[in-house]
């Protein structure tokens, strides 16, 4: 496209819009075609779940003939996915307080405190960002059979946090320091300790970027496999991604059957993510780029 | 953005910044330092016991027992072996193989994937009907967990009944049938197509973020100047983009440094051995067939490969950004 921008643009309005035409229908088609990509996966597995896997093999692209709502419901009436939805939820949960209250307490002292050594000891956190979980997934295994945490929740929540401090530390470091120091004076002078200003001042304005944090620290733990893997032997304890993937062992054959669970077992990531999908893409960006 | 200063005059602040140091000459002034002191451990200790104990301490550990032979029984290793897990890594077909296999897939994304998430975040940067909806959209399978990701594929990719199989019969292309997962031929392939399904929009959303914080009077003054779209791409968008497009290497070389979840689901490294990566390597040795000073040795080896990488990666590559006009810029948005 060599839209120029000299003078024939105003002499010759009716060539310059059938081009924008032109423009327009082109980005359309490569942004459906590529929408197209993403979809088509995903609505195979939605539709795919009202069918047989006989329908399925059979008839892999039209409508279900007849509708097998069965795949879904038997699911959903199952007490072993909604066990493991509550998992989920909770190891989520206990590691984004984890993470995020540790994370606020380090990045305060970080950004507002002068102290010999403190470049050193954000750098040793910053370190943290280089080491793939994957490398320390064998040594944590040895080490938490040592704490006796095997087959215990607190084995996956609390490597889970000790991994995302560095990130969610960087974040909150950089936002803490925009407050302004007025603020922080203003505070002093009407009487409050540090702590006070940390607990009634400091993490009231930071809601936004707590937020943030705390989305990201939910993903990565709703969608962490590895480590549960390892840790989490009882079926009771499983994860939903862990469920899936032992579901998907025990009916490989029962293709429509899998689809259905992998469908429901995507409810609930795809419903966070259009709630928290501004604090997540901003925690994204913002933990990429100030890394 | 301006870095507040760091003062010294607050209370329960240190005041003695590194460098500058007066000595605390009045007893004020040494309570005020040790008061804040007492502050800066209560605040920042758990944090950092929980990371040394989770984080540094199994680097260590794994440093450790990857020099015995052991079998993982017992309190710790006995059977003290020197190298010799490091000599039988370095002559192992499969770790050779994992890393030409982490090699191929990075190299991939690098003339595939990254170039392809760039032309869709320029598109989407245009003004178009639409584009929030399929920015959304876009970006939908990042949040899905790899594992949701592997088992759907499977049953794409699969060789009776798959929808990959279906739709090329469909569209005429039945000679192109595979049995993807299943074929070593085909499944790093197969594999890297489904890595790119799931992480494109990620790498969309980066260089979006990083495209808005360029000012639009930069690429006018380009136009201006005669520049057409692509110039203006080429000269101005481009290399200001440079940092984004440096982290987006480095998060993909990391990804694949530690890649195991997607391929565990997809292939378990089968069919023998052909989609093995470090990850999995090691996970075999370590959980499957119990040598866990073998499977440390393989954990050291990533980690090294990792840590020399990102090291060198900060000093060489990354290091331009943290000079210069772009690095501001980044700041201030």
């Amino acid at each position: 496209m060599t839209a120029t921008l000299d003078g024939r643009r105003h002499a010759r309005p009716a060539r310059t819009s059938r081009r924008k035409v032109v423009k327009a229908v082109s980005l359309h088609t490569i942004a459906i075609v590529i929408g197209a990509i993403v979809v088509i996966p995903l609505l195979f597995g939605l539709i795919g779940g009202f069918k047989t896997t006989a329908q399925l093999s059979t008839n892999p692209f039209g409508l279900p003939d007849p509708w097998q709502p069965g795949n879904y419901t038997e699911v959903i009436f199952s007490g072993s996915f909604w066990q493991q939805v509550w998992n989920s939820v909770f190891i989520a949960m206990a590691t984004t307080v984890i993470v995020v209250g540790l994370a606020a307490m380090a990045s305060f002292v970080f950004a507002r405190f002068a102290f010999r050594g403190r470049e050193f000891w954000f750098l040793l956190f910053t370190v943290g960002l280089m080491f793939p979980f994957a490398v320390a997934t064998l040594p944590l295994f040895v080490l938490l059979r040592y704490m006796g945490l095997l087959d215990n929740p607190l084995g996956v929540i609390l490597p889970q946090a000790a991994f995302g401090l560095p990130v969610t530390i960087i974040v909150l470091r950089s936002f803490f320091r925009t407050i302004p120091r007025e603020v922080e004076e203003a505070a002093t002078i009407d009487g409050c300790s540090s702590f006070g200003f940390f607990w009634r001042i400091l993490l009231p304005m930071a809601r936004p970027a707590l937020a943030t944090v705390s989305v990201l620290a939910i993903v990565g733990s709703w969608n962490n496999f590895f480590l549960p893997l390892v840790i989490l032997n009882d079926p009771g304890l499983w994860t939903l991604p862990l469920g899936v993937q032992q579901f998907n062992g025990q009916y490989s054959s029962d293709t429509a059957r899998v689809l259905a669970y992998v469908v429901l077992a995507m409810v609930p990531a795809l419903a966070f993510y259009s709630v928290a999908e501004r604090q997540l893409i901003g925690g994204l960006t913002a933990g990429a780029t100030k890394g | 953005m301006t870095r507040p200063a760091l003062t010294d005059d607050r209370r329960g602040i240190v005041a003695n910044p590194p460098g500058r140091g007066s000595p605390p000459a009045a007893p004020t002034a040494r309570r005020r330092k040790t008061k804040g002191l007492l502050t800066i451990t209560l605040f920042m200790l758990p944090a950092l016991v929980l990371f040394c104990l989770l984080v540094l301490a199994p680097i260590l550990l794994a440093s450790y027992t990857s020099f015995f032979k052991w079998n993982g029984l017992g309190g710790l290793p006995t059977q003290f072996i020197g190298l010799d897990n490091y000599t039988r890594l370095l002559e192992d077909p499969v770790f050779k193989g994992d890393l030409g296999r982490g090699l191929f897939l990075l190299v991939m994304s690098l003339l595939i994937q990254l170039p392809l998430s760039l032309g869709l975040a320029m598109l989407l940067n245009q003004r178009m009907r639409g584009r929030a909806f399929y920015r959304l959209l876009f970006f939908a399978p990042y949040v899905l967990s790899e594992v949701i990701t592997g088992v759907l594929f499977t049953m794409i990719l699969s060789p009776d009944g798959g929808l990959a199989n279906q739709i090329l019969d469909a569209i005429g292309l039945g000679s192109l049938q595979s049995t993807w997962l299943a074929e070593p031929s085909t499944v790093m392939y197969s594999i890297f197509i489904v890595m790119t399904w799931k992480y494109f929009g990620f790498h969309m959303i980066l260089y979006l973020a990083g495209r808005q914080s360029i000012p639009k009077e930069l690429t006018e003054a380009a136009a201006i100047d005669g520049a057409g779209s692509w110039k203006q791409f080429r000269y101005v968008t481009l290399p200001l983009l440079g940092p984004t497009i440096r982290i987006s290497v480095f998060l993909s070389i990391i990804g694949t440094i530690q890649l195991f979840d997607l391929v565990w689901v997809l292939t378990s490294g089968g069919p023998i051995h052909s989609s093995e990566t470090m990850a999995i390597t090691m996970f075999q040795f370590g959980f499957k067939r119990t040598q866990i000073g073998y499977a440390s040795a393989i954990s050291v080896a990533m980690f090294l490969i990792s840590l020399v990488f990102a090291l060198g990666y900060q000093r060489f590559v990354m290091r331009r950004d943290t000079e210069g006009a772009i690095t501001t810029m980044r700041d201030q948005r």
